[in-house]
């Protein structure tokens, strides 16, 4: 039995990124710097905040194109989602890109699964070159899920502030030297009977844990191989409860267990328990944690990110909140261990 | 003269008080913690209770959103010593039509004149 767990073994390789965050982004986030464009206005000087969300999108992807030097008719598949309603943002990039285009939907773990379905395309060879990555925009996606902003609604301790920002990773065949997929483990939607939707770190941090079990068991692995193991957005409340969740389950330490969430807007107390949103694991993946595969700082890591998958209506009608968490391993060896 | 302002606002605030508990140890959500509020003073105003409260805490009682639940009782129940049982339908919104209207046309004015913002 697979169990989820994946291995590529032609290990697909990153080619380039890009990454783009909107104006609060700018000038709270701790990885402002290494973000590719930032923009001034939280709709990108667009009429409405889902067209600024897509705008986001399009222009990591177009970013990432163009360090490497692609044009847009050289890309196979694009493979990307959001957190608006039937993902429209996503759609209408497609559109504009004019790429084959598979939506994505996997809530804040998106960044994840679409770089897993990519490497499986690359793998299977059905794809010289893929775009794979994932968005979020504040102000759309409060409304979605929360209230809409103009509500002013109160928000608690274990909240987390939706980033407005989007990643993008130009996948192809492996080359020697780039950051390279080995394997993934696709996560089973864990419930461990959560209702709130204002603690959605509690919610995911069990199925972080679970798809981790999964990834270290069924690959042969153990926490010692990895430079950093980073979660998606669990958020400063989220992320006690998974290194806690670690430690009860026989992992001797978690030092070196980042969460991007938690870093994301280096622990201001303005935005409570943190970031979330598809775009922060997205964004800080393809930004610090690629940056640092690059200049070998990291050699191998292990990215596990991890989403709430309720919609209003769920909560609303009293449901738990299910969640997944996806991992995916990249490493700067040229060999894989497996 | 000074005791009014005094008790408005421990009274004000006692009630502003009740609804932050409510969100932060019941855990109900904005909404909830508002309809809530609303019931219990619709509530208390059937019980006669509502209306003593404005007179010893003045605009402590009457701005907080449990006068809303109060002066739809109220409407409902001075047009039902009028009109009987259809009164109660008639003159829910007697009293709170000017709150409402207001909140319509201020809500307009607003969302003309201003764009929203994400900004903490």
């Amino acid at each position: 039995m697979k169990n989820g767990v994946l291995t590529f073994s032609s290990m697909p390789s990153l080619y380039s990124t890009g990454v783009t965050a909107g104006p609060l982004e700018k000038k709270k986030s701790v990885f402002a710097e290494q973000f590719d464009k930032v923009y001034e206005d939280e709709r990108c000087d667009l009429p409405t905040n889902e067209h600024g969300h897509k705008q986001l999108m399009y222009d990591a992807v177009m970013i990432a194109l163009s360090k490497e030097k692609k044009t847009i008719d050289k890309i196979d598949f694009f493979l990307t989602g959001d957190l608006v309603n039937q993902m429209t943002p996503s759609s209408f990039t497609a559109h504009e890109l004019g790429i084959p285009y598979i939506g994505m939907f996997a809530a804040c773990a998106t960044s994840v699964s679409s770089m897993i379905t990519a490497a499986l395309l690359a793998d299977a060879e059905q794809a010289r070159w893929l775009i794979a990555g994932s968005s979020s925009q504040h102000n759309a996606i409060e409304r979605q899920f929360r209230y809409p902003l103009e509500y002013g609604s109160q928000k608690g301790a274990t909240c987390q502030w939706t980033v407005t920002a989007a990643g993008a990773v130009l996948i192809g065949q492996h080359k020697e030297g780039n950051p390279s997929i080995c394997c993934a483990t696709v996560g089973k939607v864990v419930d461990m009977g959560m209702t709130d939707p204002l603690n959605m770190g509690a919610a995911m941090a069990p199925a972080a844990m679970e798809t981790l079990s999964c990834h270290l068991k069924g690959h042969k692995k153990t926490i010692d191989d990895y430079d950093t193991i980073i979660t998606g957005d669990l958020g400063s409340n989220g992320f006690k409860i998974f290194k806690a969740l670690a430690n009860e389950s026989g992992l001797s330490h978690t030092k070196n267990f980042r969460d991007a969430g938690e870093e994301f807007y280096g622990n201001d107390p303005s935005f409570n328990a943190g970031a979330s949103g598809s775009g922060c694991s997205a964004a800080v993946f393809l930004s610090d944690v690629y940056k640092k595969l690059q200049k070998r700082e990291y050699k191998r890591v292990l990215l596990i990110a991890t989403g709430a998958l309720l919609s209003p209506l769920t909560y609303q009608q009293g449901d738990s909140i299910p969640c997944i968490a996806h991992a995916i391993e990249v490493t700067m060896d040229g060999v894989s261990v497996n | 003269m000074i005791s009014i302002y005094i008790t408005s606002f421990i009274v004000g605030g006692l009630i502003c008080v009740i609804g932050q508990l409510l969100m932060d140890v019941a855990k109900l959500t904005p909404a909830h913690t508002l309809c809530s509020l609303v019931v219990a003073g619709s509530i208390l105003d059937g019980f006669g209770l509502y209306e003593p409260l404005i007179d010893f805490a003045g605009a402590g009682a009457t701005i907080p959103i449990t006068s809303f639940g109060n002066a739809l009782t109220h409407g409902a129940l001075a047009e039902a010593e009028k009109h009987g049982l259809i009164g109660v339908v008639t003159g829910m919104f007697e009293v709170t039509s000017s709150g409402i209207s207001a909140a319509i046309i201020f809500g307009l004015i607003g969302a003309l004149l201003f764009t929203s913002k994400g900004n903490v």
